[in-house]
């Protein structure tokens, strides 16, 4: 089971430039002019995002930095205890939406400390590994099309990172708990 | 955004002050500013590659084939763009993508993907129900294979990684699925776009249109 999802990993990305390499020579597109032709805009598109993304990363920095976090996951500490929920899992729910490094950073401290065969790393890892971070992807695809007005875009994102949390709760109590 | 932004800064600034950690939330001024840069610069080569693969899969007509297989979803979920335009490839492109753990393949097909969108869009400067349905789809993080997570575990010894897969694909699936609906609901009950709202309106009444 685990050869063969290694292998899927190691071979999506190979596998889907061989593809589009071999279908546009099959059907004799110059692939090299179009390649050159595509990747121009990809200079443009990045610097265009930057005056959002320093927007949303500052603040998301600054949040971090003033412990707000920590003082909101203790707030909802009560809450999700009373769900099975190990102390070491909460800054997560709240950092997932912000940081995907921070997530990350977080993830690895709870599955070094913690090690493989505790609950927490399980449910850490159902958590990551269910989520994408939320503020960067809004940052970077609205930023690029220069949307300022967002909507209800944002409050779908974090309902949805709200419902993901609560069925990984559930879930891992179901299954390891 | 306005709003976001500015409660995001005072409270980060309030709290500092309370926990008194002033200078680490000014620090993280300086660090967020040259953090974004380095993000921004680090997509440039990426997004360049990924554009220029894409532009290959367009004009060898991949990608108008795999949009018309994907097409009985997005006519469904997507049903305010025409079907002809070139974002339900996009988007078809940039969910294969996700699914399969290529992020840094999905970031420039979905930005490619927003500005097709955004060439349909009635107001450029607010988001339409479809860009904020592709914008719910991308942030509930849809993958197959959670490779990342994967590697820390490998790393940390664990036994049997492969068993957290399951769950982490019931829990994404839920997310997702959640955010569609609640960008299905939200756009008829959500304050339209200022200019030809209307218009749009008419469309989302259409039968058969939804869910």
């Amino acid at each position: 089971m685990i050869k063969i999802l290694n292998l899927i990993s190691l071979w999506a990305l190979p596998f889907l430039i061989l593809l589009i390499l071999f279908v546009g020579m099959i059907k004799k597109v110059p692939i090299y002019e179009e390649f050159t032709n595509g990747a121009k805009d990809g200079f443009k598109v990045a610097v265009n995002i930057i005056p959002y993304l320093v927007a949303i990363i500052v603040a998301i920095s600054m949040l971090r930095a003033s412990g707000a976090i920590e003082m909101l996951s203790d707030c909802i500490a009560p809450l999700l205890k009373s769900w099975n929920m190990p102390a070491d899992v909460l800054p997560l729910t709240i950092v997932r939406s912000l940081s995907g490094s921070a997530a990350l950073g977080v993830f690895s401290d709870i599955a070094n400390s913690l090690g493989p065969d505790s609950y927490a790393t399980k449910l850490a890892a159902v958590m990551v590994g269910s989520s994408e971070t939320t503020f960067y992807v809004l940052a970077v695809y609205f930023g690029a099309v220069k949307i300022s007005k967002i909507r209800y875009a944002l409050l779908v994102g974090l309902l949805a990172d709200l419902v993901g949390i609560i069925s990984a709760v559930w879930v891992c109590n179901l299954m390891f708990g | 955004m306005n709003y976001i932004f500015f409660f995001l800064i005072v409270i980060s600034i309030v709290i500092g002050a309370i926990n008194g950690k002033l200078q680490e939330v000014c620090n993280a001024v300086m660090s967020g500013a040259e953090l974004s840069v380095k993000v921004a610069f680090s997509l440039i080569g990426i997004m360049a590659f990924w554009l220029g693969m894409m532009k290959i899969a367009q004009k060898s007509g991949m990608i108008d084939f795999l949009s018309k297989i994907l097409k009985p979803v997005t006519k469904i979920l997507f049903n305010e763009i025409p079907p002809q335009s070139p974002a339900v490839g996009d988007i078809a492109m940039n969910f294969t993508a996700n699914a399969f753990g290529l992020s840094n393949a999905a970031t420039p097909f979905g930005i490619k993907a927003m500005e097709e969108l955004q060439k349909e869009n009635k107001d450029k400067t607010s988001a339409s129900n479809s860009m904020c349905l592709f914008l719910g789809m991308n942030t509930a993080g849809f993958q197959l294979i959670p490779t990342t997570v994967l590697a820390v575990l490998i790393s940390i010894g664990y036994k049997n990684p492969t068993e957290i897969i399951a769950p982490t694909l019931l829990v994404t699936i839920i997310a997702f699925t959640f955010a569609v609906v609640l960008s299905k609901v939200l756009q008829r009950i959500w304050k339209g776009q200022t200019i030809n709202s209307s218009l749009t309106d008419g469309e989302n009444n259409r039968p058969g249109g939804e869910e």
